[in-house]
């Protein structure tokens, strides 16, 4: 044996389809343990907020579901233009997966930054820069989804897809830096969320806890959605067709 | 962090709306999200055992 | 090449002369929707005043937006997109001189017209050259993203509303930028930063906007 590792074993759909299954079941188990001691670490070890009282708690779940938000996005963007320049099916497959998480994600992060807002800022929505950018970035999620869906070829939504993805990518810092400076030179009008709590350690520590929760969730929920994408896509192949008999 | 009681656990300083809302509202999209998924690879799963597949000589 | 690109430009402008109305309806739509805000938002001066930059800058936006179908719809329907495809021509000058053409009738009677507009909201006089300057140097980079929208969802159903869902959060920093020229120039402190942020966003979307449209339509050409 020479030792040469076979990368391309797994880039066919059907080699990777068994192993998607088996990735998202350890995955799935991992995040279930993570956010168990995310959450177990944000509401019995982390101290009340002196300033925001037991409200701040709703942190525990809105920074890392805007983490994933933007990850996610960017991950997409990396299989959509993977599989445009190398014009393999399976990295668009990622792509597409990935896709309506990256958007529940995003809406979490909206939805929660909302009710933290209420009892924090006294509104249920504050034209804030990361919350408009945040608003922005699910637009963008859903142009995305809502392209592929308009087009009934495969190969032409992904390539679609991948190109509208990539200008995405491209344009978010643009416009996370147009907004952002927006949002300060209209600061009159907005009440300022960089005061946020100081972190303790135990804070951060949960945090990071229930980052990984979601990120091993996000992963297995993808794997989960590729397999659906290749069970619709790849109807024309006998490896499917043993698989729907033998699921029967 | 020592709660004192479950009332108190899930009164939440009085914040109990919208540390829970957050908390339920969460929960219930994921747990959305996999029962989607799950009744999508059944369907998937259905339309291909009832059409048959081009490599079973079907269309 | 030159002598194609003129002869692109001359092209799309006959048809869009021919097809006037056209043209007319989106100068008319944009005029409209300027006058909608007053009207929904009440009389007062002083807010209107206030409000003149934002209203005009997003009324052009959307009235750009309504036009962008235009520009590869009608080629693509009669084959000439195709020939486009297969020519001599690179495709991504051939997409700047449309997206040129297409500007020329759709967002540079928006710019003629917007000093008139801003009257309308009493924006002080002074100041009408800064939004005009900042919609002209606008309203292209809307023109080049739109081009890669309208590239996109070329022949698809869902038509419009697809199109719009997927340029308009590719156009807020333009509109940020833009309507924040003539606002800052407002308060005193001059839209200079502004213009100059304008320029190179145009710069950046003519360099980069017609290759990726190019690309653009060769995918949805399959």
């Amino acid at each position: 044996m020479s030792g040469n590792i076979n990368w391309f074993k797994y880039s066919s759909p059907q080699t990777f389809f068994p192993l998607a299954g088996k990735l998202a079941f350890w995955f799935g188990a991992l995040a279930l343990i993570a956010c168990a001691a995310g959450v177990y670490l944000g509401f019995f070890v982390a101290p009340t907020d002196a300033q925001q009282g037991e409200a701040y708690r709703i942190i525990f779940i809105h920074v890392p579901a805007a983490w994933m938000s933007m990850f996610l996005y960017l991950v997409m963007a990396f299989w959509a233009g993977l599989g445009l320049t190398f014009n393999t099916r399976l990295s668009g497959m990622m792509a597409s997966a990935i896709a309506p998480t990256g958007a529940l994600f995003t809406f979490i992060a909206l939805w929660t930054g909302s009710l933290w807002g209420k009892p924090t800022w006294g509104t249920w929505w504050v034209w804030d820069a990361r919350l408009t950018s945040e608003l922005i970035l699910l637009f963008l999620y859903f142009g995305f989804m809502a392209l592929q869906a308009a087009i009934d070829d495969p190969r032409r939504a992904d390539k679609a897809g991948a190109v509208l993805a990539l200008l995405g990518v491209v344009n978010i810092p643009i416009i996370y830096f147009s907004v952002k400076w927006w949002n300060t030179l209209h600061q009159g009008a907005s009440v300022s969320l960089t005061k946020a709590p100081t972190m303790a350690a135990t804070m951060l520590t949960g945090m990071a806890a229930m980052a990984f929760g979601f990120w091993f969730y996000s992963i297995a929920a993808a794997l989960m959605r590729a397999r659906c994408i290749m069970l619709e896509r790849e109807r024309a192949s006998e490896w499917v067709a043993d698989y729907a008999r033998r699921s029967g | 962090m020592n709660w004192g009681s479950l009332e108190n656990f899930l009164a939440m300083g009085g914040y109990a709306f919208y540390v829970w809302g957050s908390y339920l509202v969460t929960l219930g999209l994921v747990i959305a999200e996999i029962v989607l998924l799950a009744l999508r690879k059944r369907s998937a799963l259905a339309r291909l055992r009832l059409h048959g597949t081009a490599a079973q000589g079907n269309r | 090449m030159l002598a194609t690109l003129r002869c692109v430009i001359h092209r799309d402008l006959l048809l869009a002369a021919r097809r006037s109305s056209d043209v007319m309806t989106v100068l008319l739509f944009f005029v409209l929707v300027v006058s909608l805000f007053p009207l929904g938002i009440g009389p007062d001066p002083a807010l209107l005043r206030t409000i003149a930059p934002g209203v005009i800058w997003v009324a052009a936006l959307l009235a750009s937006m309504l036009a962008l179908q235009r520009i590869f719809a009608s080629d693509h329907a009669d084959g000439t997109l195709e020939q486009m495809l297969l020519g001599a021509t690179p495709l991504g000058m051939t997409v700047v001189a449309k997206v040129f053409a297409h500007w020329l009738v759709s967002g540079l009677p928006l710019v003629l017209i917007s000093p008139v507009l801003a009257l309308q909201f009493d924006f002080p006089q002074e100041l009408l050259g800064i939004l005009a300057l900042s919609l002209a140097l606008g309203t292209p980079v809307l023109s080049l993203i739109g081009a890669i929208g309208a590239a996109l969802t070329l022949g698809l159903r869902g038509g419009g509303a697809l199109l719009s869902l997927l340029v308009l959060p590719l156009y807020v920093p333009v509109l940020i930028i833009g309507a924040g020229a003539a606002e800052s120039a407002v308060s005193g402190l001059g839209g200079h930063a502004q213009l100059l942020l304008l320029g190179a966003l145009l710069a950046f979307a003519g360099a980069f906007g017609p290759w990726a449209a190019a690309v653009a339509l060769r995918i949805s050409s399959e």
